[in-house]
């Protein structure tokens, strides 16, 4: 995920380091190729498809399905995500803020009902919890979208107009001319030896 | 195992094959998903849909306009709604006299609807957040629309607290916000508690239904986008109604484009937000209740508050789940495919059991203040609610115990339970039954309280009675733009518990679960 996928128009600003690499294939009318499309029928097809061409030693690839396949994860060689793990860093975090504030504010201004020291924990208890799952719930959904490179409404495969069927029936792997394996035709012979029901390539618009 | 498809099942009982030919009777399949045959696994979705036509109905709705009921339905709801508005405007002008508070009795309809509209949110929780835990696969036809209506009665909800201050300028009190008088609120009282919890109930469920509707708002997009390309290829302007579509849900839906790589960490963030919601809707209504139970009231200052309110709260969800969505099986083409006979009977067991919850929390409530001793206690029980002698309120009181805890006795009866008349009926019966429950709690407890002279009965103004159908009004004009706009079941879900979602190219001999119907 680099900052120019969303900002193109930065990259002449940027170190030579930063910069995307120059894309190494043209299509016939002239522009960049960002990649290979193979388009599949059903689930089975496409796990198979797919575990070749992770056995193939691709890494920069991609498996489209309408729903979340059941065992994608193993087809395509993925790691567990660590959202988890920042959620809960997150979450306790704020529980733990959500606390400090209460304790500040009750020293701060203490109020005398009850006979209750101000700074007793046990009333804090209920806003602790609120305020530590309330901001759990934002770093899960903020989280799964930045790890995911959301949101970004533009793709090259959204010019590519079959794949709009991806959020229908049909089934897609797309495999990135970035890939350093990618070849235009041995990773077409691939995807087309897999079983894809149509190979294309995809514009870099 | 060996399974049957429940078509040839069918087909085989009407033929007199198979297992009925064998003199045994087995129960009646209903529309199929009925079927209580241990060798068959009840479909989810019926008819076979394949993933297009499981697209195409559930877009269809959200995209084509639908029957000649919506619009008179939206102009009675829109008309309420703007009365209630209406009213809370004058509410606000006048001052909390308007409606038929007194000095004794200062919580009346006001809490009773706030505790009625939250109480109904929790049904969609449960469904989306404590059934995903339990993998409880039949959620995914009711998880979507139940999360809707579950944000629609948290907006009714809390409507009713902000209003019922009085002077509503002074509102943003209840928050720790710095002022000029470096005033902080009392983190001691339950009723900032409950600011915070429902603020943050709302908040979690509005992320979590959104978080849903990404990949399904994508699918509507792409398809307004085909459309849009479609027209341009027969050199047609493309229709406003799909440019609109792709824009707007093409923003909505983060550019979503139904990676594996997004799947897995949506998947994985589903299950968190699942799991935070499970003890947080479990913690509102607790909270809720800790605004009585915390008083010293009789009648309120009970320990059995919290589990009661949240069983109850379970149990008017539901009901309202149920009053919503047996219309809309009768509006909707090919709604019944995914709204089985079998989801209906599941939750008219989840209503059964939680009446019975609630009907053990109002006798034990009942026992408690005879066993206690406590003589006031018992006071509110006999004399301001149950004994028509002495009660002024004993019909508030009966008219609860008999909608909750008779009516859904009915659905020990598997022909009654499967009947979505009945069903609806006695959802009906609860959610007006439920009403009353907060009533009773509320008012009765405080109209008699401990000085004699201040004894009081309260009588609603039209304002109180027009602020409660404006808050009906403003759910249901949001639940009628939901299933105009929105897709009512969760698209990628569905698709994702049909037969044909699964690999069957390997041996996965320990994904037993996955072998669907078609098998």
């Amino acid at each position: 995920m680099a900052i120019t996928d969303y900002f193109p128009m930065l990259s002449g600003l940027l170190p030579k380091q930063l910069r995307p690499p120059a894309p190494r294939y043209a299509t016939p009318s002239g522009s960049p190729v960002a990649g290979l499309v193979a388009e599949f029928g059903d689930v089975s097809s496409v796990c198979r498809a797919g575990e070749s061409v992770r056995d193939a030693g691709y890494t920069k690839w991609d498996l489209h399905s309408p729903f979340p396949i059941h065992g994608a994860e193993q087809v395509m060689g993925m790691k567990r995500t660590k959202l988890p793990l920042a959620v809960g860093v997150i979450g306790l975090s704020a529980a733990g803020l959500g606390w400090l504030m209460q304790w500040w504010m009750s020293i701060n201004y203490p109020i005398v009902v009850q006979g209750k020291p101000p700074h007793a924990w046990q009333p804090f208890v209920p806003i602790i919890f609120e305020s530590g799952v309330l901001i759990s719930a934002f770093a899960a959904l903020i989280g799964m979208l930045s790890l995911n490179g959301l949101p970004r409404p533009h793709h090259p495969l959204f010019n590519h107009e079959p794949f709009l069927d991806a959020s229908n029936d049909r089934f897609f792997i797309y495999i990135e001319a970035l890939d350093p394996k990618f070849d235009p035709q041995k990773t077409r012979d691939l995807l087309t030896k897999g079983g894809a029901s149509r190979v294309d390539l995809v514009e870099d618009l | 195992m060996s399974s049957i498809h429940p078509d040839q099942y069918v087909s085989d009982r009407l033929a007199g094959r198979g297992a009925a030919a064998a003199g045994y009777a087995p129960p009646d399949p209903g529309d199929g998903s009925l079927i209580e045959d241990p060798a068959v696994r009840a479909p989810l979705v019926l008819n076979n849909r394949s993933f297009g036509e499981v697209t195409e109905i559930i877009c269809g709705y959200a995209e084509k306009a639908p029957g000649k009921w919506w619009m008179p339905l939206f102009a009675i709801a829109g008309l309420a709604a703007a009365t209630g508005t209406l009213m809370i405007a004058y509410l606000i002008i006048t001052g909390v006299g308007v409606w038929g508070l007194t000095n004794q009795v200062d919580w009346a309809w006001d809490i009773t609807n706030f505790v009625f509209w939250i109480g109904i949110g929790h049904a969609g929780t449960l469904i989306s957040a404590i059934l995903c835990l339990f993998k409880q696969k039949w959620r995914t036809a009711v998880n979507r629309s139940a999360e809707a209506m579950t944000i629609f009665a948290v907006i009714c909800a809390g409507m009713f607290p902000a209003i019922h201050v009085g002077r509503i300028w002074f509102i943003w009190m209840v928050f720790p916000l710095p002022n000029s008088n470096s005033i902080w609120p009392n983190f001691r009282s339950p009723l900032l508690w409950d600011v915070f919890a429902v603020s943050t109930y709302f908040t979690v469920s509005l992320l979590f239904w959104f978080m849903g509707l990404i990949p399904d708002m994508a699918s509507l997009r792409d398809r307004a986008h085909k459309r849009m390309l479609a027209s341009k290829r027969r050199a047609e302007k493309p229709r406003l109604g799909d440019v609109i579509r792709a824009y707007v849900f093409g923003m909505l839906s983060m550019g979503w484009r139904f990676s594996s790589r997004h799947w897995h960490r949506y998947e994985v963030a589903y299950l968190i937000l699942a799991g935070l919601s499970t003890p947080l809707v479990l913690s509102v209504h607790s909270i809720v209740s800790f605004d009585f139970a915390t008083s010293v009231l009789p009648g309120w200052h009970t320990t059995i508050f919290p589990p009661y309110f949240v069983a109850g709260a379970i149990f008017g969800g539901f009901a309202m789940v149920l009053l919503l969505l047996i219309p809309a099986r009768e509006v909707f083409p090919n709604f019944r495919d995914f709204l089985t006979l079998r989801h209906i009977e599941n939750m008219a067991k989840i209503l059964l059991v939680t009446g019975m919850m609630v009907g053990f929390a109002y006798s034990m409530e009942f026992f408690i203040a005879w066993y206690s001793g406590n003589e006031y206690e018992l006071s509110v029980f006999l004399n301001n609610r149950a004994n028509p002698a002495k009660a002024p309120y004993w019909w508030a009181y009966w008219t609860m115990i008999s909608c909750n805890v008779i009516s859904p006795q009915v659905f020990w009866f598997r022909k009654l339970r499967t009947n979505p008349l009945v069903v609806w009926i006695v959802a009906l019966a609860v959610t007006i039954g439920m009403w009353f429950e907060r009533f009773v709690i509320i008012v009765t407890s405080l109209h008699r309280a401990f000085l004699p002279a201040e004894w009081h009965m309260f009588h609603p103004t039209p304002v109180d009675v027009l602020t409660f159908v404006g808050s009906c009004g403003i759910f249901l004009t949001l639940f009628l733009l939901f299933v105009r706009f929105l897709p009512v079941f969760a698209m990628a879900e569905i698709k994702a518990v049909l037969p044909q979602a699964h690999r069957h190219d390997h041996d996965d001999d320990h994904h037993d679960d996955h072998h669907g119907e078609a098998h």
